[in-house]
């Protein structure tokens, strides 16, 4: 397996936290992972964007610019990396930030209002790892076991109190229905 | 030791600090700056351990020369324009044979540039980068675990050979986050005569300096460290083989180039196009007798690089230009992509062997 994600966003939405995530959740599985930021000046404020590569073998190049997994999480992004998710993707779409749907029918396209979810329950800021949930449900890129094991030890212990909040948000994801 | 994962910069500075450096000094510049940023959160923890950020580059590099000659392992880091300020440094350094460790962190250029990913410094970094005849030894990484290896061989072989090593990276390599282990094995020390550490009225004092007057004198000078320079040629070059054993074209690429390079070669494997890589560890010296060695099978070389053509001028003289070589090259902070390479690839495979 070698999959390919790609994660865009605005700065601030924790587009290189949720990529530092799913590689850290690889290196607990003992798989080969990279990630790679968009850095300078877009990290404060303007679009942020993170390439991850989960894999079983080694990695060439960190660079993904055919993700296999899309999420975007502004309407920029969208625009920006829509047609770059090669036929049979899966693209991932703040729909409450993306107002318009994608036109492609050769991609499984998966519509989660997060930021709205998140505002609703108590997870503002969290809208990044509720994608990820949905992601997670849809992709079989980990298991929530998984996923809640590698939270547990990304967060630091100055932090405790966001871990549980962390993970509601994942869960608020995997449990989303669509709409 | 378990791996974790790390920045490229983060996984050198701690490299650095694991092979004994003590002493950094450094100024900011993308996209260098979690080098610096790191050293000064570890360095006060650590006994001995010093983190100044200098006022400029040619400040902190000057400060290195400053601890380089009391023996001490010491390093500092920038990207590319900052490595310009630091040049006149980097020839002092040689002038006086001091060991020192100098990463660059290569963003596009000329001039102020952009902040983006580039190896448009690979000339500077392996003809000297300052005045006067001297070279480094110019390490280029191409994953984060070889950021640590090679961060502790450089400080090693500037140890072993009084001179600077330069760790050769690109904003792709710096920023970019792989697991890594911290394991770098035993750490080798060096006796250094020569360093200026007080006589204590025991001996007689040691001169580190570069100033020579007499030419006569100063040539003397300059042919032993050339000595030492064939020597080095001869036993320090390293490099990869990828996929070279039937391989009819040969790529040659180093860094983040080589990465992308070994996705466009099992692209084209799998389209039945015997190609394969030699990838330089070191670039300067360069793996010039592996290359030699392929020039008798391959029909075609293509030179990969985030520049406009700079290493594949060492690819002809290595081969003595027996055969084509091609160029792949994106420029500014732009990265070759994978098809970029398989039309250099297509293009090669038409060559009559």
């Amino acid at each position: 397996m070698n999959t390919k994600i790609l994660i865009a966003g605005f700065g601030g939405q924790g587009i290189l936290f949720a990529g530092k995530f799913l590689a850290y959740e690889g290196l607990m599985s003992e798989k080969e992972v990279s990630w790679l930021p968009s850095y300078g000046p877009e990290m404060r404020g303007g679009t942020a964007n993170c390439s991850i590569i989960i894999s079983d073998g080694l990695i060439g190049s960190p660079i993904v610019d055919k993700p296999d997994i899309l999420v975007a999480m502004n309407a920029p992004s969208f625009d920006k990396y829509e047609n770059d998710v090669p036929a049979g993707g899966a693209m991932y779409l703040d729909s409450s930030l993306i107002e318009r749907k994608t036109a492609r029918t050769d991609v499984n396209a998966h519509y989660i209002p997060a930021t709205a979810l998140a505002g609703e329950n108590g997870l503002n800021g969290l809208a990044n790892m509720i994608m990820l949930g949905n992601v997670i449900k849809h992709s079989g890129i980990m298991t929530m076991d998984s996923a809640k094991a590698a939270m547990e030890k990304l967060v630091p212990a100055k932090k405790q109190e966001m871990l549980g909040l962390n993970i509601r948000a994942l869960e608020l994801g995997y449990n989303y229905k669509g709409e | 030791m378990p791996k974790v994962l790390m920045k490229g910069n983060e996984a050198m500075a701690e490299a650095a600090i694991m092979a004994g450096c003590r002493h950094y000094f450094g100024y900011p510049i993308t996209p260098q700056t979690e080098v610096a940023a790191y050293m000064a959160k570890r360095m006060p923890k650590i006994d001995g351990g010093v983190f100044l950020q200098a006022e400029s580059e040619i400040a902190a590099i000057n400060m290195v020369i400053g601890v380089a000659s009391t023996g001490k392992r010491v390093m500092t880091s920038s990207s590319s324009p900052g490595i310009s300020l630091k040049s006149e440094g980097l020839s002092y350094l040689a002038g006086c044979d001091l060991p020192a460790l100098v990463v660059n962190v290569q963003r596009g250029g000329p001039g102020l540039g952009g902040i983006q990913p580039s190896q448009s410094d690979y000339f500077q970094a392996t003809r000297g980068g300052g005045h006067g005849d001297y070279h480094m030894i110019v390490l280029a990484p191409s994953s984060i675990q070889e950021m640590v290896s090679l961060t502790v061989k450089g400080f090693d072989l500037a140890d072993k050979y009084r001179m600077t090593s330069m760790i050769l990276a690109d904003g792709t390599m710096g920023q970019m986050m792989e697991p890594v282990s911290l394991d770098v094995g035993e750490v080798k020390t060096y006796e250094k005569p020569w360093a200026l550490t007080g006589t204590k009225c025991e001996r007689k004092p040691n001169i580190v300096n570069s100033l020579f007057l007499k030419p006569d004198e100063l040539e003397i000078f300059n042919n032993e460290r050339y000595k030492k320079y064939a020597e080095i040629c001869k036993t320090e070059a390293m490099h990869e083989e990828y996929r070279m054993e039937d391989a009819e074209i040969c790529i040659v690429a180093f860094g983040i180039a080589a990465r992308v390079a070994q996705n466009a070669i099992d692209e084209a494997r799998a389209r039945g196009i015997k190609v394969g890589m030699i990838r330089p560890i070191t670039v300067w010296p360069f793996p010039k007798e592996a290359l030699a060695k392929a020039a008798d099978k391959v029909k075609a070389f293509i030179a990969v690089e985030l520049n406009m053509g700079q290493m594949i001028e060492d690819v002809e003289l290595a081969i003595r230009c027996r055969k084509p070589v091609l160029f792949c090259g994106r420029s500014g902070g732009m990265i070759p992509t994978t098809e970029d390479i398989a039309v250099k690839i297509a293009e090669a495979a038409q060559i009559g062997g």
